[in-house]
């Protein structure tokens, strides 16, 4: 026990003073919940983070007052749910800052987002001698469909590495991007290092070479403000239920350019303009990659959850975080042989770490005996875990409703796991 | 402090058993062998069987998982030894209802089977629904082995 009296606990600076946790935590029902008699710690948003009732509302209202189909009915309800689902698409836009509305398309989430881009834009742009640049902190969302795609098109992947910090070694990016490199695609915050990629300057560096550049948002868009006129990229994903929207939602931004020359990618009902038995012709962008009836609800939710993320403003949202990781961090560093993975400078609310002797499972269990809900594992980045020679990690991440309260909890069961296997 | 199903489920010999395995290695002269493979966890296991005639002679494993996939397969490669093949068998189904909590039959009570009682102490994972699968890849692995499915890792999901 003295290990657990000697953790760095009690912090000289004080708590940030604009931020209302207890108001906070009051808009996420979920939060109240208990879990063998203690209040629920969850420290798995990036996982997928818990849902204001404005969202839980929004879905609701939808499907009580406002459910038709859009694009088609004549009738006032059905204007009414085009009304709604189309606003909900200017509120994705000005989130991202994109352009114009036809350059978001709704999406299952980053996943579907990706897989669209590899199928339409590379299709007829990426050939055998053609190159796709990932790096080795992707998800598997973003490395498996450029596997397929490049088998398909007999192009070639290649792998930017990364330092035993969890950054991306410049200059081996630099040697990568080539005149062969057909596009990159690259994560701007990694999910399980919780690193934050140089999204500018590798933008700059691919289009002076060529290439054009898709970067994986998932993890990105709860923290940080997301500027894609200002990154410059061509594409962006992101996923609703990571931003404290529904399942199964999500976007991706492409610049209208790019839209309007790629083929379909799903067919059927809504992206066609015209049918025949001798032609077809597509709608435009966003709708020419929008086939079926899309998750209308999901988009109106999604757009419920944008508009809550925007009453912080995005600088307290990430200062409150980054009190929660540096406090994480520091009580975790405490701990004699554990290590934390992922020392990037510049990194988000994510924080993996190993613990000698202890499996992550292990950890897991123990956690949430105390109703402290985290990840164990390899996180979706199997290739990572290779690269840093560990089987798995325990993660913490942090979305605006947790608490330095809820950090220190899970300090101390880390601790408990400690003195449970004497290690 | 730490409750009761968390003492029962890491209890000493749990712990003794995953800082220290047994029968820790390979059998160059193995007559069986599979591979286990949990991917939810990435928790791995090799196991290589040596006979004596009808009898298992030794048992061992290589690998790396949790604590409860460690012991248990250190506790499997103990018990075995000296079993037939059907005996093996009849101890993996036994073994399968201690820790997934299944009453045991009325034939099943009266039939003694003293290598059940060493694996007893993973009895306390049946608390834990998520991790039965740590405790049962071993046995699902030597399954594998026993029916020379060995080209393929046997996976639990």
């Amino acid at each position: 026990m003295d290990l657990l009296k000697s953790l760095p606990l009690e912090h000289a600076e004080s708590q940030p003073t604009d931020w209302a946790e207890e108001a906070v935590r009051a808009d996420f029902p979920i939060l109240a919940t208990h879990y063998n008699g203690q209040q629920l710690v969850y420290l798995d948003s990036a996982s997928t983070t818990q849902k204001p009732q404005s969202v839980i509302d929004a879905l609701v209202a939808y499907y009580w007052s406002s459910n038709a189909n859009v694009h088609r009915g004549i009738y006032r309800l059905s204007l009414e749910a085009t009304r709604h689902f189309d606003a909900a698409r200017l509120k994705v836009m000005s989130f991202l800052n994109a352009r114009e509305a036809g350059e978001i398309v709704f999406v299952r989430g980053s996943t579907e987002g990706i897989n669209l881009v590899a199928d339409s834009f590379g299709r007829h742009r990426v050939g055998p001698g053609d190159e796709i640049l990932v790096s080795a902190m992707e998800h598997h969302a973003n490395i498996v469909p450029w596997q397929v795609f490049c088998e398909r098109q007999g192009a070639k992947l290649q792998v930017a590495p990364i330092d035993d910090q969890g950054e991306l070694i410049w200059d081996e990016l630099n040697r990568l991007i080539t005149d062969r490199t057909k596009l990159v695609a690259v994560v701007h915050v990694s999910n399980t290092l919780g690193t934050i990629n140089p999204i500018r300057k590798i933008v700059d560096l691919a289009h002076q070479r060529g290439a054009v550049v898709l970067v994986d948002g998932a993890q990105a868009a709860p923290h940080l403000k997301i500027d894609v006129q200002s990154l410059g990229c061509d594409f962006y994903v992101i996923s609703g239920h990571k931003v404290y929207g529904p399942t199964g939602i999500g976007a991706l931004y492409g610049k209208r350019a790019l839209l309007e020359a790629m083929p379909p990618y799903q067919t059927g009902g809504d992206m066609i303009r015209s049918v025949s038995w001798d032609r077809t012709t597509y709608n435009s962008p966003p709708q020419k990659f929008e086939a079926g009836t899309p998750d209308i609800a999901g988009a109106i939710g999604l757009g419920a959850a944008i508009d809550y993320l925007r009453k912080f403003p995005v600088e307290a949202i990430a200062g409150h975080e980054h009190d929660l990781l540096v406090r994480a961090t520091d009580g975790l560093s405490s701990i004699p042989g554990l290590r934390i993975v992922g020392q990037a400078a510049d990194k988000a609310a994510v924080l993996s770490f190993v613990l000698d002797g202890v499996h992550p499972h292990d950890i897991g269990t123990v956690l949430d005996q105390r109703g402290i809900a985290v990840r164990s594992g390899h996180h979706c980045t199997q290739p990572l875990m290779d690269r840093l020679g560990v089987p798995g990690t325990t993660r913490m991440s942090f979305g605006l409703y947790n608490t330095r309260a809820e950090v220190d909890a899970a300090v101390r069961a880390v601790a408990e796991v400690k003195e449970l296997f004497r290690c | 402090m730490l409750n009761d199903e968390l003492r029962e489920l890491y209890q000493d010999v749990i712990l003794d058993h995953q800082r220290c395995p047994r029968n820790f290695g390979a059998l160059p002269d193995a007559t069986h062998r599979a591979e286990g493979f949990n991917p939810l966890c990435g928790d791995r296991i090799l196991l290589s069987l040596e006979f004596d005639g009808e009898r298992i002679r030794r048992v061992m494993f290589t690998g790396a998982g949790c604590a409860i996939s460690t012991a248990s397969a250190s506790l499997l490669t103990d018990a075995l030894v000296g079993n037939t093949l059907e005996e093996a068998q009849e101890l993996s189904r036994r073994f399968r209802a201690l820790v997934t909590g299944q009453t045991p039959s009325p034939t099943d009570s009266a039939k003694d089977l003293p290598a059940l009682d060493k694996l007893r102490p993973l009895a306390g994972v049946r608390q834990f629904p998520v991790r039965v699968k740590c405790a049962t890849l071993p046995w699902h692995t030597l399954e594998s082995a026993i029916n020379g499915q060995a080209e393929a890792p046997v996976s639990t999901e």
